[in-house]
């Protein structure tokens, strides 16, 4: 009887486990997929990179950067530059899949809007950290900013505001795939709302890199979790709505 | 239990009734050819079928469940107008994709299975990128067999296939049937059509104009169902 | 029914402005620190607090239209949120002029006013969305959700400006809630100015959703001649 029981009991959560199982296993399919067809091309990379380049040139031009200016706004420059060479990444993310009507089929299949949505992001993700540290690399070299001392850190925090960045425009990505002048729209929707997460961001980073230590900052890193969580959840929940009509 | 049951379905886009009190029963095995004028609504109906999109009102069942839920769609096989693969990805990548997405244990396995049936063994580590059209559908036909789907829902699958492409097609689609699967297919082609079905559905202007079991006079002149449910629709 | 609704409420309007606008432009003493001008701060704050309770309106409306799917929810939220719109550009531009008065410049970055500015461009690109999308049903399923993304993020721009320490430069923002000891007279005015805003934004509303009634009663009217 108490055997029974005890069976019984592990029955359910098992499928529990299963459906998590599941669940986890599409959301990497959908992030592998993109990763896969995106390392084939590199096309968003490439392109990104390039146009990242450019604007740090252009900065440089435009502020002459002496090393004590350098120190106000560096957080700044920094994150300006992830915001406008990610923007390019995450247009790319839904609307790839208009090509063919790939999207039709994704949403056809068992994989919930959740799934595809966390895949995606997951795979920008990896995408725009891929990016941002090559940026930081070059930032570091054309601007004279020594950042190896404070990596841990730096790391923390372009992971959480990078998270940000990518699942708030990865949803609007996934919103704006249908409209007309997506490019356009996509930024002048998703760069107001990325203020909160890139004032954290920038002040957190420029503080690093004048060779502050993190723990002065907590504010602003507890600033950057609470708003990835929020719109994580807020982005997994309202996604079947945006692309099921 | 029925295959489908299409419950009193409306759909709006806005004002404008697309489908209007829609409504018919499919048991298990049945071809239904969907049939109408071009904005008549047939892809609007598919595309909630499929459940790619939601109806203003009534219900749609697969099987006796909704057709969003995961268990239902993993039964579903949907051949739309574009091919639905990546262009950037070979041709096994992409059946491998699907397979995974549908749950398969042996997605590989089936994939190499699949390609052979379809003729593109030699191609399988080919770019789709760099396939022929005809080469393309067989593909997209592929991935819509992959997972062995019991209901099958096909928006124009003949419109601009080659001629292997529709033999495969059309192979498929018998051997599916005499497998006791459930295939909906809409199309403009009457006569390929007609001959593969055991039903009809024809709409028009969004309304149900027949349902029903396919008669001797629609095999012998498929015009003929245009002209009677046309103009008795008119009337 | 609805006419008559409209036109009380304009005339309640029309009677509490009157007498605000005397009660603030006669009555009250020019204010010892800041002259006349203090004066317009009565049109600056009701503007930007009705404006941010009419986003968070909004964006309730939203939610009940994805609640029930009626398009009437969406046109209320779409309308709500152009009014406060409104209003908060009555606020940014108020407040500009404030600014200018008592520093000296047009725009001092102080943490209010960005606030304003950064939530009035996140329902601006919410209205742009609006116009870019045809069929009514999509458009208010999109709106709805960029409503409930603005809205919470909102929140967050406000809290996140006030804490950053570069904003916070700028000159005392006349506030009635810091200080306590405001004289009685003074602060009346204030909240009977919200409530005329409320009013303004009710009818602003009304008026609003009879022109889109009308709007799509013609545009399926069309559709039907076309079909």
């Amino acid at each position: 009887m108490k055997q029974e029981a005890a069976a019984k009991q592990i029955a359910p959560s098992a499928s529990l486990r299963e459906t998590w199982f599941s669940f986890l296993s599409q959301t990497l399919t959908i992030a592998g997929k993109d990763l896969r067809a995106e390392w084939r091309t590199k096309e968003a990379l490439n392109a990104s990179l390039a146009f990242s380049t450019v604007i740090l040139v252009l900065f440089s031009f435009a502020l002459d950067p002496n090393p004590e200016m350098l120190q106000e706004f560096s957080g700044g420059l920094l994150w300006l530059v992830f915001l406008f060479a990610g923007a390019l990444v995450l247009n790319r993310s839904f609307a790839r899949e208009m090509q063919n009507d790939c999207l039709d089929a994704l949403l056809a299949s068992p994989v919930p809007p959740a799934g595809l949505f966390l895949g995606k992001t997951l795979a920008n993700y990896a995408l725009l950290m891929t990016l941002e540290f090559l940026c930081l690399a070059e930032f570091g070299l054309l601007f004279n900013v020594r950042w190896l001392g404070a990596v841990g850190p730096l790391m923390l925090v372009m992971a959480l505001g990078t998270w940000a960045l990518t699942v708030v425009g990865t949803m609007f990505s996934a919103l704006t795939v249908n409209l007309r002048l997506r490019e356009v729209m996509l930024p002048v929707l998703v760069y107001p709302m990325m203020v909160p997460p890139m004032m954290a961001a920038m002040i957190l980073t420029t503080d690093l890199l004048a060779g502050n230590a993190l723990a002065g900052n907590m504010l602003w890193v507890r600033v950057l979790v609470g708003f990835d969580v929020i719109f994580t959840l807020l982005g997994v929940s309202l996604i079947d709505t945006v692309l099921v009509g | 239990m029925n295959a489908l049951e299409i419950d009193a379905v409306w759909k709006y886009f806005g004002d404008f009734p697309a489908l209007r009190d829609i409504g018919f029963k499919v048991t298990p095995g049945s071809v239904v050819a969907l049939l109408g004028r071009n904005g008549a609504g047939k892809t609007t109906l598919l595309r909630i079928l499929a459940g790619l999109a939601k109806p203003s009102k009534g219900s749609v069942k697969i099987h006796g469940s909704d057709v969003r839920e995961e268990a239902t769609r993993r039964r579903i096989g949907v051949l739309g107008h574009g091919i639905s693969l990546y262009d950037e990805l070979t041709a096994t990548e992409n059946l491998v994709l699907f397979g995974k997405l549908y749950g398969l244990d042996d997605a590989e396995k089936r994939a190499h299975q699949w390609l052979e049936r379809t003729g593109l063994e030699r191609v399988r580590d080919g770019l789709v990128r760099e396939f022929s059209r005809g080469m393309r559908q067989r593909l997209a036909v592929a991935r819509t067999f992959l997972h062995d789907p019991e209901v099958l829902l096909f928006d124009e699958p003949f419109t601009s296939l080659d001629d292997r492409a529709i033999a495969v097609l059309q192979s498929l689609i018998t051997d599916a049937q005499s497998r006791g699967c459930t295939i909906v297919m809409s199309t403009h082609q009457l006569r390929e059509a007609i001959e593969l079905a055991t039903h009809i559905a024809l709409i028009r202007k969004g309304q149900l104009a027949y349902a029903g079991e396919r008669r001797q006079e629609m095999l012998d002149d498929p015009a003929w169902l245009y002209r009677t449910f046309e103009s008795e629709s008119a009337s | 029914m609805r006419n008559r609704i409209l036109l009380v409420l304009t005339g309640a309007f029309a009677v509490l402005i009157t007498w605000n606008l005397k009660n603030i432009l006669l009555n009250l003493p020019d204010e010892a620190r800041q002259d006349a001008i203090f004066r317009i701060l009565y049109f600056h704050a009701p503007a930007g607090m009705v404006a941010l309770i009419g986003f968070g309106i909004g964006m309730a409306f939203s939610g009940v239209y994805l609640a029930t799917k009626n398009l009437y929810w969406d046109t209320l939220a779409a309308s709500t949120t152009e009014v406060s719109l409104m209003l908060g550009a009555i606020n940014l531009v108020t407040g500009s002029i404030w600014g200018r008065q008592q520093w000296g410049v047009w725009w001092a970055w102080d943490a209010r006013l960005t606030s304003m500015l950064v939530c009035w461009l996140i329902f601006a690109g919410y209205l742009m969305m609006r116009r870019a999308v045809e069929e009514p049903d999509t458009r208010a399923r999109l709106s709805a959700v960029i409503s409930v993304f603005g809205t919470v993020n909102a929140w967050f721009v406000y809290k996140v400006i006030e804490w950053t320490p570069r904003l916070q430069h700028p000159g005392p923002v006349l506030s009635f809630r810091t200080g306590g000891k405001i004289d009685h007279t003074l602060e009346t005015p204030f909240y009977w100015m919200v409530l005329a805003y409320l009013l303004l934004g009710v009818i602003l509303v009304m008026i609003r959703m009879r022109q889109e009634s009308i709007t799509r009663e013609i545009d399926s009217l069309r559709r039907l001649a076309h079909a």
